[in-house]
């Protein structure tokens, strides 16, 4: 390898951002058919770097060289002239237009969709990535819609490709075949920078690995000759706490009962709920695994009770029917909440951390005869961050001065504060940080050993298998078998992401259809 | 090159300059616009600025109109925290007017100087037909989604039509010599002055303590968090369970009542009778204000009497300097987009963007 030039090469790339260093001093190499990975902690500097290499931010020093030729790097328009292509995490698609309107809008020349149909057909013919050029944009899975991008990349013949964490959103068998695509595109020549925090998946995937830490390079390694754990080290530079599932000997009562669960779906482009049972006991933790857009949303607005459902006898909480209560309500019942999005649905982004307690803990001793009792306030938002190690600047930073981590950790103490009977939460660790997301479990499990009934909803299949007693997945509205996590693996439940599981409700009998398995 | 920046947290230090700054901008600009009229800029500010505050009748007629914009901007401000878009405060300021009137008219034959009561009870009537014209648009909304702020407009232009029907038909004056107008209140209807020698009333002060009072909802209630949160975050607001429906009703019908009493005040003060016209555009004028003092009770007031002293020096530049009353608006108008733009400041700073070598090209 060290005799051919290489593709792409950075030398001291620098970027400050008023006062913070994004990155310095990045040495990078990678060399034509290679796939590198570009790994790192959220806030590491990876999408910095991306955005460098990509023409979106200009560095503040430091030297690119194309093919051994130093070139300086505009925008993005410049960057995919030289050949660069990037997947985005998020995808930039317009839900109502066909596949073909779609990347007929990304490439530079603005080909008729129609004429366009061919290349596209011809070019996932080639990849495996199947596609129906004419297909609107809002039936395709979250895999799918990622192909589409990917076409849209391949179809301009990249000569580096960029991809930004490209399996948070798909299913044990989508990696797989994304990974056979992106091994035959390193086979033909192709460069690339395979930017993740997934491990194992870095382990299997990549040539060679440049590890980031506070905006600097820490390591450049072969992931294959290391190990997950000695990754993770380079990674967060130092010891993972490790969480662990302990069996508990806890007398198990139904906690949250979910019983013949409901509803219409949430828009065009929502999906209904269709009769889900399950039972979350006291003391256990339930996952439901499964990638959003196949009901998350709609399930998490009933069990939040944005959304009053049909029937009250739909969702009880400890014997109770609350399926027609508000969210007050249920907080009221000791239903702990915690949403996906951080910032605008679990807190006010322009309040300080102190206002942000009240959107859910007011009840317990903060409003007295409608007034607000600032003192009160001030001392239980003293409490979360110390109780819950919050790095912030006190009791009066706003919300959206925190970083993701330290402000889940916020959120989470919160309603852990709350003393709540049973908890359901979110994508728990989304977007957060190593450090931050172990405390979480380990909050997680202590409260399961409390006596809590929790359920995780989460697309990360990792974390369900670390934190659960018992999986599920919801796909297209319906829920799967429940199996305990022992009795199960990535594969079935897979599998049962797309929606493999047969008629559930349709064949179990009442009563038996929550059995462990 | 220079960029705008987004400051992390906004500059407490520009919020309060911002203001001066932009004052500063409007005066400079102003002095220019005088000198091309061929007046003395000092000469013309000092007509514009200190004339009319240079007696007690003149700092009288400045709270004086400055009153209404206060209390409709006061109301007005609350909604707008709650992203509650009244643009009608007009036709709620007419109702409130209507309401009180006609108790007025109605009582005139049985009330005297001993009847304290009638002032209150036209308060209240005052209050309650500026909160009805603003459950108007409330129930369309919380009822059928459809848009406040048009539905609100659109009934700013019917409650003049409604009072000009009311006198020029059934409570039109029978000794009026036929003028459009309703028969002059009795004097226990109307609000005294607080001054001799000036117009200013009671409804002044009441402004004030209005003030003072959503002061407090906005920071020590439950209620009024709630309110904020629905404006500023809507999501979180229903994640947190709180009511959209009650958010737009409190929301309307406070600005409603803030109408509806200044509507009152009006008539019952400066006015002493119901005309065709009771405002000259203070519930619109309102919204400005509401703005201009950042949806902040006490920069309401202050916003009121800054605008109702533009217009008495509006006023005063055309009789004294013979200027054109556009003057007067294009004074007004220089005034707010200085504030405007002085205001990005408080939450962006200005950076000067140098090319820099972002790699070396050999």
């Amino acid at each position: 390898m060290s005799a051919t030039i290489p593709r792409l090469e950075l030398r001291a790339i620098r970027k400050h951002y008023s006062g913070t260093i994004a990155n310095d001093d990045i040495d990078l190499v990678v060399h034509p058919g290679e796939i590198h990975a570009v790994l790192g902690e959220n806030g590491a500097g990876k999408s910095t770097l991306m955005k460098i290499i990509y023409g979106v931010v200009a560095p503040d020093a430091g030297e690119l060289f194309w093919d051994g030729q130093p070139v300086r790097i505009h925008s993005p328009a410049q960057a995919r002239r030289l050949g660069i292509g990037m997947v985005f995490q998020h995808f930039s698609l317009f839900e109502s237009l066909s596949v073909a309107e779609n990347i007929a809008l990304a490439l530079p020349d603005a080909p008729r969709p129609a004429a366009l149909a061919g290349r596209i057909r011809r070019v996932s013919a080639d990849y495996g990535l199947a596609l129906e050029p004419m297909q609107p944009v809002h039936e395709l899975s979250v895999g799918e819609r990622q192909r589409v991008e990917l076409v849209r990349c391949l179809l301009q013949s990249p000569r580096l490709l960029i991809l930004d964490e490209p399996t948070s959103v798909l299913t044990p068998q989508a990696v797989e075949a994304l990974f056979v695509t992106l091994r035959r595109l390193a086979r033909e020549g192709v460069s690339l920078l395979y930017i993740s925090h997934k491990l194992e998946e870095i382990r299997r995937l990549c040539d060679q690995a440049t590890v980031l830490r506070n905006g600097r390079v820490r390591a450049h390694c072969r992931p294959a000759e290391e190990s997950a754990a000695s990754l993770a080290r380079l990674m967060i530079g130092g010891e993972l706490p490790a969480t662990r599932l302990t069996p508990n000997a806890l007398p198990r009562t139904p906690r949250l009962v979910l019983d013949r669960l409901s509803r219409t779906a949430d828009g065009p482009f929502g999906t209904p709920l269709r009769e889900l049972e399950l039972c979350v006991h006291s003391g256990e933790i339930v996952g439901i695994a499964g990638a959003s857009g196949n009901g998350q949303k709609e399930l998490l607005e009933a069990l939040f009770g944005e959304v009053a459902l049909a029937d009250a006898a739909m969702l009880q909480l400890a014997g109770e029917d609350i399926g027609r209560l508000g969210p007050a309500a249920r907080r009221a019942r000791g239903l702990g909440m915690v949403p996906e999005e951080r910032l605008g649905r679990a807190a006010v982004p322009a309040r300080s951390l102190a206002d942000n307690t009240l959107l859910t803990a007011a009840g317990h001793g903060l409003v007295r005869a409608g007034l607000i009792r600032r003192p009160a306030v001030l001392r239980f938002a003293r409490a979360l961050i110390e109780g819950f190690q919050v790095r912030c600047k006190g009791a009066q930073a706003p919300a959206n001065s925190l970083s993701g981590g330290n402000l889940q950790k916020f959120i989470v103490g919160r309603e852990l504060a709350q003393h709540p009977q049973a908890l359901v939460i979110a994508q728990p660790t989304w977007g957060v940080d190593v450090a931050s997301a172990a405390l979480i479990h380990e909050q997680l499990l202590r409260l399961r050993n409390d006596g809590v009934a929790l359920l995780v909803i989460s697309e990360d299949l990792d974390e369900l298998f670390g934190l659960c007693d018992r999986i599920a997945v919801l796909a297209g509205g319906r829920l799967s078998p429940v199996r305990e996590t022992g009795a199960t693996d990535a594969a079935e439940l897979g599998q049962w992401m797309g929606g493999g599981f047969g008629p559930v409700t349709a064949a179990a009998a009442p009563g038996m259809r929550d059995v462990h398995a | 090159m220079f960029t705008l920046e987004a400051r992390t947290l906004p500059s407490v230090r520009a919020m309060w300059l911002a203001p001066l700054a932009a004052l500063l901008l409007t005066l400079l600009g102003g002095s220019v616009l005088f000198a091309a009229f061929g007046h003395a800029p000092l000469q013309a500010l000092s007509v514009y600025f200190l004339q009319p505050l240079a007696s007690v009748y003149g700092i009288g007629e400045w709270l004086l109109k400055a009153t209404p914009l206060a209390v409709c901007g006061l109301g007005l401000a609350l909604g707008f925290r709650a992203k509650v878009w009244n643009i009608g405060a007009d036709g709620q300021f007419t109702l409130g007017a209507i309401c009180a009137g006609g108790l007025a008219i109605a009582c005139d034959g049985f009330i005297d100087a001993e009847s304290l009561w009638i002032a209150p009870a036209m308060a209240l009537a005052g209050i309650a037909g500026g909160m009805m014209w603003a459950a108007l648009p409330a129930w369309l909304r919380t009822r059928y989604g459809s848009s406040e702020i048009l539905s609100s407009l659109m009934l700013a232009y019917v409650a003049p039509l409604l009072l000009g029907w009311l006198v020029n038909g059934p409570w039109r004056d029978p000794a009026g010599f036929n003028f459009p107008q309703s028969i002059q209140f009795a004097d226990a209807a109307l609000l005294a002055p607080l001054h001799e020698g000036a117009r200013v009333t009671l409804a002044f002060p009441v402004a004030l303590v209005l003030a003072g009072l959503l002061c407090f909802v906005q920071r020590y209630t439950y209620a009024g968090f709630r309110l904020q949160v629905s404006g500023e975050a809507p999501l979180a607001a229903r994640h947190a369970g709180y009511s959209q429906r009650a958010a737009v009703w409190i929301a309307m019908l406070t600005g409603g009542a803030c109408a509806g009493f200044a509507g009152y005040a009006e008539v019952a003060g400066p006015l002493g009778q119901l005309q065709p016209s009771v405002s000259p555009g203070y519930g619109f004028t309102a919204i400005i204000v509401a703005f201009v003092g950042r949806l902040d009770p006490r920069g309401v007031v202050l916003a009121a009497l800054l605008l109702s002293l533009l217009a008495l020096g509006g006023e005063a530049a055309q009789m004294t300097l013979d200027l054109p009353a556009a003057i007067s608006g294009v004074f007004q108008g220089g005034l707010l987009c200085a504030l405007l733009a002085c205001d990005t400041f408080v939450h962006y700073r200005l950076r000067r963007v140098y090319r820099k070598p972002a790699a070396h090209t050999s």
